[in-house]
């Protein structure tokens, strides 16, 4: 062995360079997040990543055929790995933005499902160097495996924090080449302390300078020519005159110089007023928006005065209005052409408030600047909840592009905006006689705005009123449809502003009380009036049928379950399927289709590459003889990724709805968690020779998860008002005893296999990799169908059953003989 | 044996002429077979769209408008599958079945005169036209509107005229239209083409992404200019199971 060699087996810079390549595989996973909701739509992300994360089960049965041959090269092969690593992170993105894929036509092109698997392959590669770095490490220095577990974890989580940190400074294109080069950077750095390494400075100061000088190309997003942005360019005289990014959003600001743009959803058939000039504001590529010039003359805004939105001003003049999601400020316009005196405007991206306060506000008018208006930054749910100002009105408008709404694409985003307890809260914030009013597109089968009907009728009856009926009103356009939840009954006054709003712009009631059919579906005609039929009855006693009779999904959004954006059901998909040549797909709502899909093709390629393999070449690949032990530490190890990975994203929803902001929750969680298990990996050597060591951990695991669970809101209402760093310290609390125990079963479970059968180590390690990738959409689809609490109870029943799985070894160190 | 210079030459050409014919004769068994199924499958809609089914006259216009004309040679191949196709610049051609949806729901007749605003590909134009209307199609992607032109102009449809720009204002000199085909996708309906429709005249919007259309928004302008419109599934679906409601 060189002296090299011995240098890293003397574990000078291993543990850095081990938590480096972690947090930097961690970040490549959360930067292909980003980068594929950019180029293609955030559903295929989900699909693309939890397949090319193959990539570590696939490094499992690489590391088992050739450990041997691996290990003799340990020195050239573990650092080998890391350069890979950091040159097919960029490159397999570079290469795969260059096929063809086209999701929407998926389900029409036999060509389309081979550029897919292209691409997972393609991207699987960067996670398999990463991958049979740290696995060959613990296979190597299998009697430090809590150190090297604890530095994969520690790295792990605070790459996530480094990659959001990147984001907040960096384009998503250039932080992915920021990544490789701070990998890299750590590798020539530690490499200087080995001897003989040499090759190892070079080779990495050649890839840094390869790095940087890496072509702008390579930074270059290629977004789909199907995609809202790339359609707007093809308009002559259209050009992007700025982007900026941050962790939520990739923002384009577009002009359009010939044509001019007109963006006015949901406006009337009789309106004869177009828009003033207009700016298209893009976020990642699609949901386009429109900021619009204002000059202090509200009759050059009247066409807002012509939308389903502008019903609650005809009602109640509002003194004080909330909008929750202002974007770019056309419900602040809204309430200029209608004088709203006192304005409360929240939006989460607060960049873009400060691009268009910053070049904009002359356009706009002043209308984000001027002194009615207050602007808070943050998340809608949280102002709320934190605010104990009533309004008389609150709007939450279009937040959403059609397609994609459509499509379901959304199906997979947790949304607080629309469950049954958000509408409760709202409704409590409600002056006497204000209105909740919430526009959504009005889909054909209609969707949306059933399921937010019942949310609101659900969210009323619980906030105590008998007769929910009474104070709800449902109009329609031939595009949006507005839902208004009134605190008071909805009065003959109302109902005659009601008529005479709609009649007027030829809007259709679907829904006010005392409504008669004969008033219903008279201008924008369905084949039945299924708006108002579907009021009545969700209603009336008929509900629970008529929710479970109908055929897409629109049973209320809770906090367990905030899926309002799911709309599928199983039982429907026969008859789209069946509907194929009618163009039926259309009916399809392929988030949860690919969700499915992505949790089915998961399992058939671990099936293919880790378990066939595996069982095709046991004996060559030294597993033990002991068919039972065998699949119990393999069971052992798959479990607990599965657990780990469902616990961790329960608690990142149950924490968004406590720190309000998702990119917060998701960092402060992620990291806390694997910091945390960090500590409780490096601690778990303690335990290592108690006979009953392993089961200590889950026991602690299975106690604070139940408890959260029951106890979660009592924990944390208490400091739901505080200021964020309060709440952040909160979090982080309630995490770290978590997050410690959730960190020792693997190497408890790693060492007992070192002592049982070293063969195995590598499959451990590519199984629970593996498990960990697919746990995200299983736990998508558990948390659809019942919610984050049976997520968490999932993941304690896997725990409990894992820990039952891990062989035993007796008093003497042999095998017990149930082995 | 070695045959003179102009008998091999004849041989070739009657060969290639052959080949041409059996393409030909191909394309032509193909579309027979695409109008076969978008009859099956209208059958099924029929009543939903208020239709008896494909018309005689759509029916006709499907088997000769030759839709391999109209996309790239790479996509020739499946022309006359029942699928949509791109035609490059993120734009693409209608599946059939919506074609004909769209075409019967236009209820355009010999003589009517059509707008349409998204040109793409100009084959729901040559459609329109094998019918008899007269075609005014604007498309606002210049390299698809030089090609939709070179095309027309080069299968010879006199009826359909084409420009190229922004259809937001119609086409005022050709007004009033009988049909109005909104493909490009719109934030609303366009007052103006709400304008240049006559009285009786049905406007069209297929709402939806460029592979799937979602629904079809059937503007009608009843002669006292009253406007309303109905929102059509161009598929056989009803929301609710058992009992229809």
């Amino acid at each position: 062995m060189s002296r090299a060699a011995g240098a890293i087996n003397g574990f000078r810079g291993l543990p850095l360079l081990i938590a480096l390549v972690s947090g930097a595989s961690v970040g490549y996973e959360i930067l292909l997040m980003r980068l594929f909701s950019i180029i293609q739509w955030h559903h295929f992300a989900y699909m693309i990543i939890s397949l090319a994360l193959l990539g570590y089960g696939v490094s499992g049965v690489f590391l088992g055929f050739c450990k041997g041959w691996l290990n003799a090269r340990f020195e050239r092969i573990f650092p080998g790995c890391i350069l890979l690593f950091s040159l097919a992170a960029p490159g397999c993105f570079w290469i795969g933005q260059r096929l063809p894929f086209n999701p929407a036509e998926l389900f029409w092109s036999p060509l389309q499902p081979l550029y897919l698997l292209t691409l997972y392959l393609l991207l699987s590669l960067p996670f398999f160097f990463a991958a049979s770095a740290i696995g060959l490490t613990l296979f190597r220095f299998r009697g430090r495996v809590p150190a090297i577990y604890a530095a994969d974890l520690a790295g792990a989580g605070l790459g996530c924090l480094a990659v959001i940190g990147l984001l907040l400074r960096l384009s998503p294109g250039q932080a992915l080449i920021a990544l490789s080069v701070i990998n890299v950077a750590g590798l020539f750095l530690v490499s200087i302390v080995w001897k003989k390494a040499e090759w190892v400075w070079g080779a990495s100061a050649a890839v840094l300078a390869f790095l940087w000088l890496a072509p702008s190309d390579w930074k270059t997003l290629h977004v789909s020519p199907y995609k809202e942005l790339r359609q707007f360019l093809r308009i002559p005289g259209t050009r992007i005159i700025d982007s900026f990014s941050n962790p939520i959003a990739f923002t384009d600001v577009a002009e359009s110089t010939v044509t001019p743009l007109r963006y006015a959803p949901g406006l009337s058939l009789g309106a004869d007023r177009e828009p003033p000039q207009q700016y298209a504001v893009f976020s990642d590529a699609g949901n386009m928006s429109a900021l619009t010039r204002y000059n202090g003359d509200p009759a050059t805004i009247s066409y807002l005065d012509q939308t389903t939105s502008a019903l609650p001003y005809h009602l109640n003049k509002p003194g004080h209005l909330l909008i929750l999601g202002v974007g770019t400020g056309g419900d602040l316009l809204q309430a200029e052409r209608f004088g709203v005196s006192s304005v409360d405007a929240v939006e989460l991206n607060g960049q873009l408030i400060d691009y268009i306060k910053t070049r904009f506000d002359a356009f706009s008018g002043g209308t984000f600047t001027n002194a009615r208006l207050r602007l808070h930054i943050g998340e809608a749910r949280g102002f709320v909840a934190g605010t104990r100002q009533r309004f008389d009105l609150i709007q939450i408008a279009l937040m959403d592009a059609f397609g994609a709404s459509s499509a379901g694409l959304y199906a997979l985003s947790e949304n607080y905006l629309y469950t049954v307890e958000a509408l409760q809260e709202y409704i409590r914030h409600l002056q006497p006689g204000g209105y909740l009013a919430l526009t959504r597109w009005a889909k054909m089968p209609p969707r949306d705005a059933l399921k937010l009907f019942a949310t609101a009728a659900i969210a009323l009856e619980l906030s105590g009123i008998p007769e929910p009926g009474r104070q709800m009103i449902l109009i329609r356009g031939w595009q949006t449809s507005t839902l208004l939840v009134k605190n008071g009954r909805v009065t003959m006054q109302d109902i005659g502003a009601l008529k005479t709003f709609c009649e007027d712009r030829s809007f259709d009631i679907d829904y006010y009380p005392g409504v008669t059919e004969a008033e219903t579906n008279r201008f924008n005609q369905l084949p039945e009036s299924y708006y108002y039929q579907g009021a009545l009855r969700i209603l009336g006693p008929e509900r629970e049928s008529y929710l479970e009779r109908y055929k897409f999904a629109i049973e209320p959004a809770t906090d367990d379950r905030p899926y309002f954006f799911q709309f599928f059901k199983w039982t429907t998909l026969p008859e789209i399927l069946s509907l194929y040549g009618q163009g039926g797909l259309s009916l399809l709502e392929s988030g949860y289709i690919i969700l499915a899909a992505g949790a089915l093709q998961a399992v058939l390629a671990a099936a293919l590459f880790i378990g066939l393999p595996m069982w095709l070449c046991r004996r060559r690949l030294g597993l033990p003889d002991y068919s039972t032990r065998l699949w119990r530490s393999i069971g052992y190890f798959f479990l607990l990724g599965n657990a780990f990975l469902f616990i961790e994203i329960a608690f990142i929803q149950k924490f968004i709805l406590f720190l309000h902001h998702p990119v917060y929750s998701v960092t402060v969680v992620l990291c806390s968690f694997l910091v945390a298990a960090s500590f409780g990996s490096a601690a778990s050597r303690r335990l290592t020779d108690k006979r009953h060591g392993q089961f200590v951990p889950i026991a602690g695991i299975a106690l604070l998860a139940l408890c959260y669970i029951l106890f979660f809101n009592h924990l944390t209402g208490v400091f739901l008002h505080q200021a964020d760093s309060l709440k952040i310290l909160v979090s982080v609390l309630l995490i770290l005893p978590l997050g410690f125990a959730m960190g020792m079963p693997f190497p408890l479970g790693l060492q007992r296999v070192a002592q049982l059968s070293p063969g195995l180590i590598p499959w451990a390690w590519g199984v629970n990799g593996f498990a960990s990738v697919i746990s995200a959409n299983f736990a998508t689809l558990i948390a659809i169908h019942f919610g984050f609490n049976a997520v968490v109870l999932v993941a304690v029943g896997l725990y409990l059953t894992a820990v039952v799985c891990l062989p035993v070894i007796d008093s003497g160190g042999e095998l017990t003989r149930k082995d | 044996m070695i045959y003179p210079t102009c008998v091999r030459t004849a041989i070739l050409l009657f060969f290639f002429a052959g080949f041409a014919r059996a393409e030909t004769d191909a394309y032509a068994r193909q579309r027979a077979a695409m109008v076969a199924e978008i009859e099956a499958n209208m059958a099924q809609t029929a009543g939903l769209l208020g239709r008896k089914g494909l018309s005689a006259e759509v029916a006709d216009a499907l088997r000769t408008v030759p839709r391999h004309q109209f996309v790239e040679e790479e996509m020739q191949p499946y022309a006359y599958q029942n699928r949509p196709l791109p035609i490059g610049h993120g734009q693409t051609i209608s599946q059939p079945y919506i074609v004909a949806v769209m075409t019967e729901l236009l209820d355009a007749k010999p003589g009517d005169k059509v707008l349409e605003i998204g040109t793409g590909s100009a084959y729901q134009a040559a459609v329109l036209g094998a019918i008899g209307a007269e075609v005014f199609t604007i498309e606002i992607v210049e390299p698809l509107a030089a090609a939709a032109h070179e095309r027309i102009a080069k299968l010879g449809l006199a009826n359909i005229h084409t420009r190229t720009g922004d259809g937001y204002y119609g086409w005022p000199e050709a007004a009033p239209f009988d049909a109005v085909l909104v493909t490009a996708a719109a934030s609303h309906i366009p007052p103006p083409l709400i304008k240049q429709l006559k009285p009786g005249g049905r406007m069209l919007i297929p709402v939806g992404d460029r592979f799937n259309v979602q629904q079809l928004v059937l503007v009608e302008k009843d002669p006292d200019q009253k406007v309303k419109t109905r929102q059509l599934l161009p598929v056989s679906f009803v929301p609710l199971t058992g009992t229809h409601q």
